[in-house]
């Protein structure tokens, strides 16, 4: 990469960035000469290129950026305030200013900081009200007038902010600092080799690659069609990162594990899929697979504004080759069906390499979240994980967690399970006004983690550090067993 | 084994997890010809440890086993000599994530404490990224130095003794993260800033007391510092239990007591045992007490502007 000395410092052309307004982020691919609608304002964002991420950009009428410089302090004149409300009547008439004179204002082209300011002249209890009433008042005008965005890098902080905010039914209600003891707990770092099943629209993937920095290997287990990667591709990752990025379907793990897994049964691409797969023959998979990138696509647009739709497998973030491959594909001519066997071998082969990674047994963690069922996945996948090593399940239930920890009390081969949950709470801190904010979020999701140790399998059941009750019924196993077959 | 690699077998040197159940374990350094007491009995390195598989049941001389672990920095928090009061796992991961660290990152911390925390950065930086650590305290600085090295993390490190608010971090412009775990942050806010690269970085301190964020959040507006943010963070732990509850006797005039037992099942909740009046499930129980509180997170953004 032609990078300077501090890559990534300046906004480019074909850039993931975040836009920020106040609390609230939208994760858009920076095009030249494409409106981007944020927070009911439209822009452009042409004028950012160039700018160091980080900086603040007011909007104007014609939905161009002005960098925005510091703030200059706009409330110090004649500091006039009253003690208590006692004599404030709400009256409804205290604005003198109308709806249609603010529209003409706003019309006109006025700058935000001038129109709170005019809206400030002609409250006529303003002076009236306290200190902090009057802080409060000027807060609350300059959220609705100054139209002021700020371009930010996107980090795991940032996007799982954002997605928790959003769209928290895609990422199965995991909240930020779940995630963040996650990455902990599972001892994420540059050299491991994880094992990632999620189906938080790639958010979790996205968080381990920015923690593991493009060392090591990451083998992401994916259900259905292919990897869902929406999020991932919001993190902007150079290339590189995805050079060690397997993924292996669930389907097959079985087979994998039992030993009757060969390359002969792989799913190929979803159109010629073998019938193997019980979702029957290629082309209602296509049509599934389609219809689950349309999908994709449109749940995408909310969070990430971007051409850049997700493709399955080894098409994610290629843009160019993206395009290619659609516009092959409407031709439907015979250049296409040779790329699709060229592709289609490069994904055996790269299937068969994972499945060799798989094989040896010695993954440095697991890390499992999604809307599946976590014991049959952690009792499955576990198996390919070495000795000491963390892993970490998240279910937005605690139920499912209980019946988890039971069984893998069971299996023996781990340690030091703890389950477990956090709560987070925001501060107002200003002066003589600090205390918690009003609203907290009520649950963020919970997590079972451990570690694994060798299983002798002579007396598994001694394995188990403290005798554990087993007292499950009859029906709950068999339940179990036909998920786990 | 380093606290920044993985390993799969135990070398002399090494420090491992002696893991003996139920929370309970301590951390060892292995040596030939030492040997380690448990309640279990003596586990002699020579023979015991050295060459086994990281994750095996060693066992003890009076039959009983242990796990040996290899060391992880969540587990060095739970087992650390503490030289004074300790940042947990809870709210490091908090900061890790709120500092935006990975591989790469430069870091300043102060103080170094324990080196609970700094080992948590060390791991998330590495191979690439540098920590800073200031301890003011000669002795606490020279003992986390002597543990990096046995950690085979001192490439990773520096570790200064200065008082950092006076003096700094000893760094300017490097750093992409600064944490403060000190009692009286905001006469550090100007070092920390100065210390952040030039075009900007995130930066955390750590406080016990409300008055102390108060008067750290005054100075990080003073300095410019944005995105001005207070967070708390409480661990809840559950243990996971089988509960019976009996079943009231009512009298026994209107036949049986019906419970939907296939359905509660698929609740995850089992009931048994009707004929003898009692019902159970498995539970998630808070623990009878819980840490209400380490500190307030106070993050903030300098930005270039």
């Amino acid at each position: 990469m032609e990078e300077s000395a501090r890559p990534g410092l300046r906004i480019r052309e074909g850039d993931c960035a975040v836009l920020k307004r106040d609390e609230v982020f939208k994760a858009v691919a920076v095009m030249r000469r494409r409106k981007v609608i944020f927070e009911k304002q439209w822009f452009y964002l042409d004028n950012a290129i160039g700018h160091i991420y980080g900086t603040t950009f007011e909007v104007s009428s014609g939905g161009s950026l002005q960098p925005k410089k510091k703030m200059e302090e706009t409330t110090t004149e004649t500091k006039e305030a009253g003690t208590d409300n006692r004599n404030i009547v709400d009256d409804g008439k205290s604005q003198k200013l109308t709806h249609d004179d603010i529209k003409a204002l706003k019309d006109q082209g006025i700058k935000g900081q001038e129109i709170v300011q005019q809206l400030i002249e002609n409250s006529t209890t303003f002076r009236d009200k306290t200190e902090f009433a009057q802080d409060k008042y000027i807060k609350k005008k300059k959220k609705k007038y100054e139209a002021v965005i700020t371009i930010v890098k996107p980090s795991t902080r940032i996007l799982s902010t954002m997605y928790y905010a959003r769209e928290p039914g895609k990422i199965n209600h995991l909240r930020y600092d779940t995630l963040a003891q996650m990455l902990t707990l599972g001892n994420i770092r540059a050299g491991n080799k994880m094992i990632v099943m999620e189906t938080c629209a790639g958010l979790i993937l996205g968080a381990v690659m920015e923690r593991m920095g493009g060392y090591g290997t990451i083998i992401q287990m994916y259900p259905g069609g292919g990897p869902v990667r929406a999020a991932t591709s919001c993190f902007g990752f150079p290339e590189s990162f995805f050079n060690s990025l397997y993924e292996f379907p669930l389907s097959k793990v079985n087979s994998l594990i039992s030993g009757t897994f060969s390359s002969e049964t792989l799913p190929s691409e979803p159109e010629d899929n073998v019938p193997v797969e019980e979702e029957s023959n290629g082309s209602l998979d296509e049509k599934q697979t389609l219809v689950q990138e349309t999908e994709e696509e449109s749940s995408t647009e909310a969070v990430m504004e971007s051409n850049e739709t997700e493709e399955q497998e080894q098409e994610t973030m290629d843009l160019t080759e993206d395009a290619k491959y659609k516009e092959s594909k409407e031709k439907g001519n015979k250049e296409n069906i040779r790329e699709k066997q060229r592709k289609q071998q490069e994904r055996r082969r790269k299937l068969v390499e994972t499945a060799a990674l798989l094989e040896e047994k010695n993954a440095d963690g697991l890390i499992v979240a999604s809307r599946f069922h976590p014991t049959p996945l952690l009792l499955s996948l576990l198996e390919f994980v070495a000795p000491s090593r963390p892993f970490v399940v998240y279910c937005q239930y605690k139920e499912p967690l209980l019946e988890c920890y039971t069984k893998l009390r069971e299996r023996g081969g781990v340690i030091n399970l703890k389950l477990s949950e956090t709560w987070l709470r925001n501060y107002q801190v200003l002066p003589d006004r600090s205390h918690p904010k009003l609203m907290m979020s009520g649950g963020g999701g919970y997590l079972l983690s451990g570690i694994t140790v060798t299983i002798e399998k002579v007396q598994s059941d001694a394995s188990s550090l403290e005798p554990q009750k087993t007292e499950e019924p009859t029906s709950k196993k068999r339940k179990l067993q036909e998920l786990h077959c | 084994m380093s606290f920044v690699e993985y390993e799969d077998t135990i070398k002399d040197g090494d420090t491992a997890i002696v893991f003996l159940g139920h929370e309970s374990m301590f951390p060892v350094k292995v040596q030939h010809g030492n040997k380690t007491q448990t309640k279990y009995g003596v586990i002699r390195h020579s023979t015991d440890l050295i060459g086994k598989r990281y994750g095996s049941k060693v066992i003890c001389s009076k039959g009983g086993w242990v796990f040996i672990l290899h060391p992880t920095p969540e587990l060095w928090t739970m087992n650390l000599p503490h030289r004074t009061q300790i940042l947990y796992s809870t709210d490091i991961s908090l900061i890790t994530m709120m500092l935006e660290l990975k591989p790469g990152s430069i870091v300043c911390e102060s103080g170094t404490g324990s080196g609970s925390l700094s080992h948590a950065i060390i791991r998330t930086v590495a191979p690439t990224g540098h920590l800073y650590t200031v301890e003011f305290h000669q002795q606490r600085a020279e003992k986390a130095k002597e543990e990096f090295k046995e950690h085979k993390v001192e490439h990773l490190v520096t570790v200064k003794n200065q008082d950092v608010c006076k003096n700094g971090f000893g760094v300017s412009n490097v750093a992409d993260a600064v944490f403060l775990d000190i009692p009286s942050p905001w006469e550090a806010i100007g070092h920390a800033k100065s210390a952040l690269k030039i075009e900007g970085g995130r930066i955390c301190s750590f406080s016990p007391c409300i008055e102390q964020v108060q008067r750290t959040c005054l100075a990080m507006e003073e300095h410019g510092f944005t995105e001005i943010n207070t967070l708390e963070i409480l661990l809840r732990v559950y243990n996971v239990r089988t509960i019976s509850l009996q079943i009231p006797d009512l009298g026994k005039a209107t036949g049986d007591i019906e419970f939907d037992s296939s359905n509660q099942s698929n609740q995850g909740i089992l009931y048994g045992n009707l004929q003898q009046g009692n019902a159970q499930f498995k539970s998630g129980v808070p623990l009878r007490e819980m840490v209400g509180h380490t500190g307030y997170l106070t993050f903030a953004t300098k930005s270039l502007f």
